[in-house]
């Protein structure tokens, strides 16, 4: 069954969706995460959706989830790279998740991770 | 009124028909003669006239829509259509039919001398050149009405420009009434803009949106949503008085959104979050500045800190 890899950088935890979500994977990506989180201590967790084309109310919902479970874990959450069909969906969708920080590449979600997490 | 003589009567009379007609037209277009060359008129005027006989010959008098007719009102299509864009007003461009009455009548008389031959002959002229006119007219409003849809698509690519103010801040005026349609447009064209400039910071100047109502406050926060999905956040600014009380008024939360009065208070603090600062050049020079590389005109400076 595939798999989204999580890779360690540091003091935090690179996620980057390169393939099309689909609910099972969804549910696979949160039960991993958490699990990495919690073995390594992580501090952030960078999830990079650039690849990513297609979301539905599921999917929002689960990047929000996970966003909650790592801060439950003490660890930020960082998207970046939504594309604007994305966001404009998620937003018409009614879900603007106002509990994830957001920024526009991997390199500004990193300084953001450094600086929110010190 | 399969036999009606109107055919017969203009084949008869084109030349007497078609004087008076012009002399008529001429009379009630005395103010419009620089749009419509006498010349011009007198062309539209002959090829009116001979499509009518020949479909009056063909399909009686009175049913417009018929095949026979075709000719008649693709004439009549065309030349409502260029009135239209040449800025003719309605009235006037129906008049072109509407004043053939007069000379048609005349040579309906003067073809006969029972009564009720001259009224049924009248009657139907008159219904004929009534549904012509109308006619005209319909197509006159359809060409103006193609007209204004093409003006307002036009309007909408026009009013939604993202300027670039810096490395990394976007502008967006928006001038007009926010529709769910325009809202589309500017959230689709400054989400791109974000994309291609890697900008992290958009700032929404509705200093020309007339009024906001609830609807309109939706539609920006909406955007302002949908940037922050992204990465990017919004400062909102051009907040004249009133529609700050309008606000409060309809109790909408703009809480979660920087808002400034003026343009230049949210460049201010745009670049205040970049760490960007602008200085005066003759203080710059006055200071021993570390930056070497300064603006050629000195006028102002941006350094990063």
């Amino acid at each position: 069954m595939e798999r989204i890899p999580i890779l360690k950088m540091g003091r935090f935890l690179l996620v980057s969706i390169q393939v099309d979500m689909h609910d099972r994977l969804a549910l696979q990506l949160q039960d991993d995460l958490t699990t990495r989180i919690a073995e390594t201590g992580a501090q952030g967790v960078l999830i990079d959706i650039s690849a990513l084309e297609m979301v539905d109310s599921f999917i929002g919902r689960m990047l929000g989830n996970i966003a909650a479970m790592s801060s439950v874990l003490d660890a930020r959450t960082v998207v970046v790279g939504m594309r604007p069909a994305v966001a404009i969906t998620l937003v018409e969708l009614g879900m603007s998740l106002p509990g994830v920080q957001t920024a526009l590449d991997i390199e500004k979600g990193m300084e953001l991770l450094a600086a929110v997490s010190g | 009124m399969a036999d009606s003589r109107l055919s017969e009567i203009i084949r008869a009379n084109e030349a007497d028909i078609l004087s008076s007609w012009m002399s008529s037209q001429l009379q009630s277009l005395v103010t419009r003669r620089e749009l419509l060359s006498e010349a011009d008129l007198h062309r539209e005027s002959r090829d009116f006239l001979a499509a009518l006989s020949r479909a009056a010959s063909q399909g009686g008098v009175v049913e417009i829509t018929s095949p026979s007719y075709a000719a008649v009102r693709d004439f009549l299509a065309s030349l409502s259509a260029s009135r239209a864009r040449q800025g003719f007003s309605p009235s006037e461009t129906a008049t072109f039919v509407f004043s053939l009455k007069q000379p048609l009548f005349t040579q309906i008389r003067k073809s006969t001398t029972d009564v009720h031959a001259l009224a049924d002959e009248t009657w139907a002229a008159t219904v004929l050149l009534d549904k012509l006119g109308l006619f005209t007219a319909e197509m006159f409003q359809k060409t103006r009405e193609q007209l204004i849809i093409t003006q307002q698509q036009e309007m909408l690519e026009l009013s939604t420009p993202v300027v670039t103010l810096w490395k990394g801040i976007l502008a967006l005026p928006l001038i007009g009434t926010l529709d769910s349609a325009r809202t589309q447009v500017v959230m689709e064209n400054l989400l791109q803009r974000i994309v291609e400039t890697g900008s992290a910071i958009a700032i929404l100047d509705i200093t020309g949106v007339p009024t906001v109502d609830t609807l309109v406050a939706q539609h920006l926060l909406k955007t302002v949503a949908a940037a922050r999905l992204m990465g990017a956040d919004c400062i909102i600014s051009g907040i004249r008085p009133q529609i700050a009380q309008t606000i409060v008024h309809l109790g909408v939360e703009l809480n979660t959104v920087t808002t400034k009065a003026t343009l230049a208070d949210a460049f201010a603090v745009a670049l205040k979050r970049l760490d960007l600062r602008v200085t005066n050049g003759q203080a710059a020079t006055a200071a021993p500045a570390p930056a070497p590389a300064r603006a050629a005109n000195g006028a102002a400076e941006t350094t990063g800190v």
